[in-house]
């Protein structure tokens, strides 16, 4: 059994128009493995973000189940950390103060000198020794998201979500902090599920990469495997050989399914709602599986 | 907004200097001039007690009738200022009590109807902003209360509580509780989903979700509110004294009224603006406090 299991998920919407439902994904069955990067790639609209936060325990599902190692989990809670697009740290609270409340929370018998280290232990290890002070209003876009990471990665989750992460950082800052991402996730190897539109990003940090159909009646279409070894880095695996076959392979995924429109109806490939989704690997031909 | 060269503490000075002047200039009145008058006109005025005779033998006017004839001039607002000042901690007798007392009745007063009424206030707004449904159902009824002037509430509250110390208090209190409502409820409501959902990941109990929060993250609206409250309330608590006769600043203005001590009317005027101006900047140092950048 898999460590993190989304099984047979759906998610509507009541419609606009007040009646009947519009669905937004439908039947999504995700496995992740413990200690697994995994990448969902869709287009703005196709649900993404709505299954990261089904996931969280901040939105409901229609219908199906999340089981989290065993046991099927219900509403939010500290073994799904969030990492928001939008930083969500307390504007009134400095850096310190923005961890030490997640540390707090996650470790309640703990003395306040234990806290104080384990805060600062997560301070150091996104580089911001010395800005522990500040409030966020004081930081730079990377430097906000190195605290989202750091209050992230501070309360051990079981499963860390990674919600367009470094969407609103800059491109040049952006490769950085991925980076520090990878650095961070050496050494803890939390299993990670992460939303983004953004390919480089998701080729770089996951072991397998879901492409999102645009919805309403989303699916997940294909499984990619990133058939890269680890340790990657940003120069290093562009020379490898299977970087721009998947590259190439999710862009074309991308651009067909922006062809076909907003509505999702425009080609067979979204009519085969129950179908399994292509698992495609680099490695071994080009298969369907399952 | 201009571009503009100098110093505004020179040009405020300025300003009051050419007020006091014609001030001073237009309720300025010259010496009683008996030419073109009879004598059975001087004895007539001096009968009605306009003039009175000087020891040489001339009319000069009554300098008690003086008073309550025309608006007084600086300096006689000054020397009223003068002697009420000098006798600031002095108790004359029950309802004669030094300018001291009368600014701490105002502002314990004030103090009083004012943090009772926020308090009140965030709790109920809080819950309404945090409970879209119940704010829906509640919301007519501010909206019916709130433009309803707090001294209207008068007469109802003195029937009511019958005792003029306590409603005095409650007008302030109805002063002040309708904005600072409103704008919780808004203020809550508002706040940013991504707070509350950090609150939730992170599993804090309700309390936690409040102080670390709610209350924070709403703060600057919420003191925004209270801001408003505040002027209004200070607004409120003058008249209520003067219609209840409780000592106050307030009631100073109508006693000096009733007095027909023009003077002491002008005198009471200013210390309620000093008064508002000094529980203002207290409020706005509190107000530092709480607010935050996003």
């Amino acid at each position: 059994m898999a460590f993190l299991e989304i099984d047979h998920v759906s998610k509507y919407f009541p419609s606009h128009t007040g009646d009947g439902q519009v669905c937004i994904f439908n039947d999504v069955t995700i496995k992740i493995d413990k200690g697994e990067f995994v990448t969902t790639i869709g287009h703005s609209g196709c649900g993404k973000t709505t299954l990261l936060n089904i996931i969280a325990g901040l939105e409901t599902m229609s219908e199906g189940g999340i089981i989290l190692s065993g046991k099927e989990v219900c509403g939010p809670g500290l073994d799904r950390m969030v990492v928001f697009q939008t930083f969500s740290l307390m504007p009134w609270m400095t850096v310190f103060q923005n961890i030490r409340l997640a540390v707090k929370a996650a470790y309640p018998d703990w003395d306040r000198e234990k806290i104080a280290a384990h805060v600062q232990k997560y301070v150091d290890l996104v580089g911001l020794r010395g800005s522990e002070t500040k409030r966020p209003t004081a930081l730079s876009g990377g430097m906000k998201q190195r605290v989202g990471l750091a209050r992230a990665f501070s309360i051990e989750p079981k499963v860390l979500l990674l919600d367009e992460p470094f969407a609103q950082i800059d491109a040049l800052t952006r490769g950085v902090i991925q980076e520090e991402l990878i650095q961070m996730w050496n050494t803890t190897r939390n299993t990670v599920f992460m939303v983004t539109h953004d390919v480089d990003e998701a080729i770089l940090l996951s072991d397998r990469i879901l492409l999102m159909t645009n919805g309403p009646s989303a699916r997940i279409a294909e499984i990619v495997d990133v058939t890269i070894p680890r340790p990657r880095s940003r120069e290093s695996i562009i020379e490898h050989p299977h970087y721009y076959k998947i590259r190439n392979h999710i862009i074309h995924f991308l651009v067909r399914h922006a062809k076909h429109g907003p509505s999702g109806d425009g080609g067979p490939p979204d009519q085969s709602v129950s179908e399994a989704p292509l698992q495609v690997n680099f490695g071994k031909d080009v298969s369907v599986l399952r | 907004m201009g571009g503009g060269k100098g110093n505004p503490w020179l040009i405020s000075g300025f300003l009051l200097v050419v007020f006091l002047l014609a001030w001073h200039f237009f309720t300025l009145r010259g010496a009683f001039d008996p030419r073109g008058l009879t004598e059975e006109q001087l004895q007539m005025m001096e009968f009605n007690g306009d003039i009175v005779r000087t020891a040489d033998g001339g009319y000069v006017w009554n300098p008690e009738k003086e008073k309550v004839k025309g608006v007084p001039g600086p300096l006689a607002v000054m020397e009223k200022a003068w002697t009420e000042l000098g006798e600031a901690f002095v108790k004359k007798g029950t309802n004669d009590h030094g300018i001291a007392y009368l600014v701490l009745y105002t502002v314990s007063r004030f103090a009083a109807g004012f943090l009772a009424a926020s308090v009140v206030a965030i709790m109920l707004g809080v819950l309404l902003g945090l409970n879209k449904v119940l704010f829906q159902a509640v919301n007519p009824f501010i909206q019916i209360l709130k433009p309803i002037s707090p001294l209207a509430w008068m007469p109802l509250l003195l029937y009511t509580v019958k005792d003029p110390k306590w409603t005095a208090v409650l007008v302030v209190f109805m002063a002040a509780l309708w904005p600072t409502l409103a704008t919780t409820a808004f203020g809550v409501n508002s706040l940013r989903k991504d707070y509350l959902h950090v609150a939730a990941i992170l599993q804090l109990s309700w309390v936690k979700r409040l102080y670390k929060v709610i209350l924070p993250g709403a703060a600057p609206t919420i003191v925004n509110g209270l801001r408003i409250s505040f002027g209004s309330a200070l607004v409120a608590v003058v008249p209520a004294e003067m219609l209840l006769g409780e000592l106050g600043v307030g009631y100073l203005s109508w006693i000096e009224w009733n007095n027909l001590d023009i003077s002491g009317v002008i005198f009471a005027i200013l210390v309620v603006g000093v008064v508002g101006v000094i529980l203002d900047s207290g409020f706005n140092k509190l107000a530092g406090l709480v607010t935050y950048q996003e």
